[in-house]
């Protein structure tokens, strides 16, 4: 069987697609953050070091890692836009920054919340703070970029480059710690290498960046079709739409 | 289960502070960034159907 994928990259199609979608990835996100909530408080054990703030951990690594995979997700599908000219891809784009963005500032006030109590500063200006505080400016950059230019194609365009060239910088935060000298820990998962970890610390890592990643395609989406709407509200099927949720609105009292 | 009480629990080995901040900030961010979404799409219905009725 061949799938026509072209078909979904117009938003007519996509757009109830997509919520359908919705509702699945929020409920699997709901249930994962739960499960993973319940491991990391109520079965991992307390950390011999760092005793309870360590549970830190359980908002603090997921945050960090969506914020870089958001990243490197956001610059592909930019990049898919710019070669493509594909006006889907760059919707894509720039519904994943603000989450991006949110995630990323999680990962640094988390991870200053933490780091007050064990290295006794809120902030220090190492290797992987000071990277990722970079990749939180390259999220606003490319918000404030799209934004500040009316015509979206040529917005898409230039948010696009930003976005490419910004993809340096998650390696830098991610070798940060192997790299230079930090004072940020080395990390406790390594690919190719046994976790320096509890079992149920690692489990309940692994079911918060679930939650997280599942959370995300759902705002993702959500994102997306209100970027559809504004940007195609002169065509017929967003006018059609529009009036057909008139009644059901209207009763509801929805603001 | 790792916890003596409920106050043990809440009081997170003398963490409570910076964890629950840390987790509470999270929920925050979540709830506040599903209203924004709903309402940004509840205008941007309202107003494609300004246009619609033109």
């Amino acid at each position: 069987m061949k799938i026509n994928w072209f078909k979904y990259s117009s938003p007519q199609v996509f757009y109830p697609l997509a919520g359908k979608l919705i509702p699945w990835f929020a409920w699997l996100a709901a249930i994962l953050a739960l499960v993973g909530l319940y491991v990391s408080f109520m079965l991992a054990p307390t950390d011999f070091q760092q005793g309870e703030a360590y549970r830190i951990i359980f908002v603090h690594v997921p945050a960090a890692w969506m914020s870089m995979v958001i990243y490197i997700v956001m610059a592909a599908w930019a990049a898919l836009g710019l070669a493509l000219n594909a006006r889907l891809s760059a919707m894509m784009a720039q519904a994943l920054a603000p989450t991006g963005a949110i995630f990323t500032l999680l990962a640094l006030v988390t991870g200053s919340l933490w780091g007050k109590p064990m290295w006794g500063a809120w902030w220090v200006w190492d290797a992987r703070l000071t990277s990722e505080l970079i990749l939180l400016f390259l999220y606003l950059g490319f918000i404030a970029l799209q934004s500040s230019i009316d015509d979206p194609r040529r917005a898409d365009r230039a948010g696009a480059l930003l976005a490419l060239v910004g993809v340096v910088n998650v390696p830098i935060i991610y070798f940060s710690v192997k790299w230079w000298n930090t004072l940020h820990q080395g990390s406790s998962i390594n690919m190719g290498a046994a976790p320096k970890m509890a079992a149920t610390m690692l489990l309940g890592m692994l079911l918060m960046a679930l939650a997280f990643w599942m959370y995300t395609v759902a705002v993702a989406l959500m994102r997306v079709r209100c970027i559809m709407l504004e940007r195609e509200r002169n065509t017929d099927w967003v006018k059609e739409l529009s009036l057909k949720t008139l009644s059901s609105q209207s009763i509801a009292g929805a603001k | 289960m790792q916890w003596a009480s409920w106050s043990a629990f809440f009081n997170m080995g003398g963490y409570a502070f910076y964890v629950w901040f840390s987790f509470g900030l999270s929920l925050v961010c979540v709830i506040l960034e599903v209203l924004a979404l709903r309402k940004r799409r509840a205008q941007a219905l309202r107003f494609a159907r300004l246009l619609a009725q033109e």
